[in-house]
């Protein structure tokens, strides 16, 4: 790792200073992706702005008809938050899928968010339930947020503060783990909205997280996994690697969506 | 340099490190607990797990400054020196839970942060998947999960948390 000044902000417009004042700057929260890469020296930051100190960033409520994560929420702490709970379940579970135990202790939903890994398990979720991302300069829907494979809309002094998801009327998230990194080979989030079905797909995308609309359209009228029945995901645009080919995601994906619709009818 | 100041197995304390210091070279390297062990540098392994204010982390994977002002236990934390080894120490010990050694402080303190979130009974299943981010290439694990249901339990009857 190269040397850093490191820098602890106490409030957001702070950290958004520090990053407008010192050129390549990073924020870091968990660091659970950006140190491994700084380890590996695929990053370099001359400053890293932390993240952890600011009061109040990482809070989870009930906002009107939404539920408000912070940006430094940890992914154990959405897993086992009783509003969560509550509120969306699936999204609690999806939580709870993410790596390991020590790993949900210190990664965040802004960190996993901002670096918009394909394979990201939270980024079908934002998409599925079409959350809005604040930052501290304005709001985005995830379809302008997320712009491709570890990219999103986030100029480099915009901080995400929270993510406001509306709270769907049934959802449910069904992964099927990368046996070794236990990251999402492909993930599936379905959720049913007071006006429409929306479902999205990680994992498998190879311009990252994506909708499935002819899904919607079938699931918006009849939310049942037998509405699925013969809608089948192409492979183009899929991923190919060493731990399945496009044609096994674009199956999987069928396979799952069914699942998570049962899921989300409590038939699973 | 940046000054941090820390409790690490109660103790209180002080030094100055370069930012870049990863908590497990600063527990390691100044303060010379040398339980807590690298296995793979990649975060992967959790041959470095540690407590940071109660919960278990991979103190590879963490800055020496970003546990300033807050509370470290490793594996020498867990039982004074010379006095009777921790229940979750003391049932690896009893059920041969460790055959080289070098993961078993990891294995030991996740055990230990696992018993706090679950409780005293716990089944095989949720053993196994708890033990997602720790990596043992000598026992197989079995009686890595034979220790943890056992230390799980001994925990419930011993002042040592
Ligand atoms: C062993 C292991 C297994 C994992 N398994 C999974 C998995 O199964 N599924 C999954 O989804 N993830 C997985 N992860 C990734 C994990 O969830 C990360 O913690 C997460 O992706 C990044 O969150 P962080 O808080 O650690 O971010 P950091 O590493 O601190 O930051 C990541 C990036 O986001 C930026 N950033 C951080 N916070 C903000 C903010 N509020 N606003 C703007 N930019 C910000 C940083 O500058 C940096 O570029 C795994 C990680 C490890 C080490
Ligand atoms: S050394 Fe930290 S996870 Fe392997
Ligand atoms: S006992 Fe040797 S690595 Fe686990």
């Amino acid at each position: 790792m190269y040397e850093f000044k490191y820098h602890r902000p106490a409030t957001v417009r702070q950290a958004a200073n520090l990053l407008l004042k010192n050129e390549d700057a990073k924020l870091i929260a968990g660091g659970h992706t950006l140190l491994p890469v700084m380890k590996q020296r695929l990053a370099s930051p001359p400053h890293l702005v932390d993240l952890s100190h600011i009061d109040g960033l990482g809070g989870i409520e009930i906002k009107g008809r939404s539920l408000v994560i912070g940006a430094t929420a940890k992914h154990a702490e959405v897993a086992t938050s009783a509003i969560v709970g509550e509120a969306l379940p699936a999204l609690a579970e999806l939580a709870s899928l993410i790596g390991d135990p020590a790993v949900r202790h210190k990664g965040t939903i802004g960190g996993s968010l901002a670096n918009n890994d394909p394979t990201a398990d939270y980024p079908a979720a934002v998409m599925a339930l079409g959350a809005t991302i604040v930052t501290n300069k304005r709001r985005l829907k995830p379809e302008e947020f997320f712009q491709g494979l570890f990219t999103t809309a986030l100029e480099p002094d915009e901080i995400i503060t929270k993510v406001m998801f509306p709270i769907a009327k049934k959802a449910a998230y069904i992964k099927f783990r990368n046996q070794a990194s236990r990251y999402a080979l492909v993930g599936v989030f379905v959720a049913k909205r007071p006006s429409d079905v929306r479902f999205a797909v990680t994992g498998a995308g190879a311009d990252g997280v994506f909708r499935v609309t002819a899904f919607e359209e079938a699931l918006s009228k009849r939310f049942n996994s037998k509405a699925l029945d013969g809608i089948h995901v192409h492979a183009e645009g899929l991923n190919s690697d060493l731990h399945g080919s496009a044609e096994y995601r674009a199956h999987l994906i069928g396979v799952l969506a069914k699942r998570a619709v049962d899921a989300a009818n409590g038939k699973a | 340099m940046a000054k941090i100041s820390l409790i690490v197995n109660g103790n209180p304390v002080t030094a100055n490190v370069d930012p870049r210091t990863l908590l497990v070279q600063f527990l390691r390297e100044n303060l010379r607990l040398t339980g807590t062990h690298v296995g793979c540098d990649t975060s992967q392994c959790g041959a470095c797990v540690v407590h940071l204010d109660g919960k278990a982390v991979k103190s590879c994977t963490t800055l020496a400054v970003m546990a300033d002002g807050h509370e470290v236990r490793t594996i020498e934390g867990l039982a004074a020196d010379g006095a009777p080894l921790h229940p979750m120490q003391e049932a690896f010990r009893e059920n041969h839970g460790l055959q080289c050694g070098f993961c078993t402080p990891g294995m030991i303190m996740t055990a230990v942060d696992l018993v706090h979130r679950k409780g005293h009974d716990l089944g095989d299943h949720t053993i196994r998947e708890e033990l997602e981010g720790n990596l043992c290439r000598c026992t197989g694990y079995q009686n890595i999960v034979l220790s943890i249901a056992a230390g799980a339990k001994a925990m419930a009857n011993s002042d040592l948390a």
